[in-house]
């Protein structure tokens, strides 16, 4: 227990948490502090290239593991299963109809590419080392989730058809296609191409992620303020309670495939995290009825921020505890 | 100089939304639309902005159409299967254009 507390402050006090508690309290306040559209985007491709490019290097250097197929497995099965326990855990803590509780359902069984981008950033200050597949099982995770919430609706009522251009938008939407783009890339250029681009995709990581997190800060904190009415007492339960649910069965995954213990934390943010980028946009065209200001605020402002602070450190923790591994 | 009478149509849409409704309008037979971002605003929704947005969920589109009177209907029908379950505005005014042909 005293090494969660430590390492929860030590996290809490690194910039990428400060910056992003600093949109939180600017957006909160009032404050006119902004990041424009246009230059939020752009910081979320570097990330999503930096990423998905260190990662496809990290393969080439290590080789391909046999492991890396059933991650992959591993995690479509989880994202497929997520929803079906977060729909069973709304239905008993919220008074939601179907549609709403298989909307959020859906965010929570897909991932938050920002979550894990930040594990990734306190794994490697932490010294702990990770796969760089795991970038792809995050891809991988993305939309599996989107099916079980539809299929889990569809059993309650009329089914729920799913257009052919909706599935060509999820499959192929900017961020999934970047990272799994930038991923071969690093893959197929490894060392040598990590070393090209290293004083572009390594140095300026953290201070990118920090000016990029203090949007998602801003944007979190605005959701806050606006609609954080709508979120009763047990969807709030819900997004606390929902994160460690999916924790630890993302450490029963990684415990069962032998992973390290950085591939392990891994397995356990994007288990944890909640989508707002792919999923969202995909409820919207899917599930129009269901109301935005819950899915999106609970997502983005309750349960990103508990895996960016007490999360990912609780995470490390437990994985350090269970694996041994330092 | 003489003027035609015309019809501008408004279509304010979500972002993810607006292919849908363009290729329904383009199947309509009308071609000529504009498509200017919208920056937030407040709905039954509650407020939104696109500041800091990286998700298309929460961006809004408007389409903007000038067409002949007697075209309208078909637009609005195209228009209309595409926003009937979304949130959306719709509105038409009357207007007057200077090439008729063009519309």
């Amino acid at each position: 227990m005293e090494q969660i507390f430590a390492l929860a402050a030590d996290n809490l006090l690194s910039p990428i948490i400060l910056c992003f508690l600093l949109g939180v309290g600017a957006a909160m306040a009032r404050s006119d502090l902004s990041v424009p559209e246009a230059a939020a985007k752009a910081l979320s491709l570097y990330l999503l290239f930096a990423i998905g490019f260190k990662g496809g290097a990290s393969v080439a250097a290590h080789g391909v593991e046999g492991t890396l197929v059933l991650a992959l497995l591993a995690g479509i099965g989880l994202s497929f299963g997520l929803p079906i326990i977060a729909f069973t855990l709304l239905n008993l803590l919220a008074a939601l109809d179907r549609t709403n509780a298989g909307a959020i359902a859906a965010h929570y069984g897909s991932i938050s590419i920002v979550t894990f981008v930040a594990g990734t950033s306190v794994l490697d200050t932490a010294g702990l080392v990770y796969d760089g597949y795991m970038v792809a099982v995050a891809a991988a995770m993305e939309a599996p989730a989107i099916l079980s919430a539809l299929w889990l609706i569809s059993r309650g009522g009329a089914p729920r058809d799913v257009e052919s251009g909706l599935w060509r938008e999820i499959l192929l939407n900017g961020s999934i296609v970047l990272l799994i783009g930038s991923f071969l890339i690093g893959w197929a250029t490894g060392k040598d191409g990590l070393a090209q681009l290293d004083s572009f995709i390594v140095a300026p990581f953290q201070g990118v992620l920090c000016l990029f997190l203090l949007d998602m800060g801003l944007v979190a904190g605005r959701g806050l303020r606006n609609g954080g009415a709508v979120l009763q007492p047990g969807i709030l339960i819900f997004g606390v309670l929902m994160p460690l649910i999916g924790g630890m069965l993302g450490l029963g995954a990684g415990l069962l495939l032998g992973l390290e213990t950085g591939s392990i934390v891994l397995f356990m943010v994007l288990s944890a995290s909640a989508s707002y980028i792919a999923v969202p946009a995909a409820m919207r065209v899917a599930l129009p009825e269901a109301d935005p200001s819950i899915y999106l605020t609970l997502s983005l402002g309750v349960t990103f921020p508990f895996n960016l602070t007490i999360g990912i450190p609780l995470y490390i923790a437990i994985a350090r505890l269970v694996t041994g591994g330092g | 100089m003489q003027t035609h009478q015309a019809k501008r149509v408004e279509i304010m849409i979500e972002a993810v939304m607006a292919n849908r409704l363009t290729e329904a309008m383009t199947e309509a037979g009308v071609t000529g639309y504009t498509i200017l971002p919208i920056r937030g605003g407040s709905g039954r929704s509650g407020h939104w902005t696109r500041e800091g947005q990286i998700s298309r969920a929460s961006t809004m589109l408007q389409v903007i159409c000038i067409i002949r009177p007697d075209r309208l209907d078909a637009l609005l029908e195209a228009a209309f299967s595409v926003v009937e379950r979304h949130i959306g505005v719709v509105c038409i005014t009357d207007c007057e254009v200077l090439r008729a042909e063009r519309f």
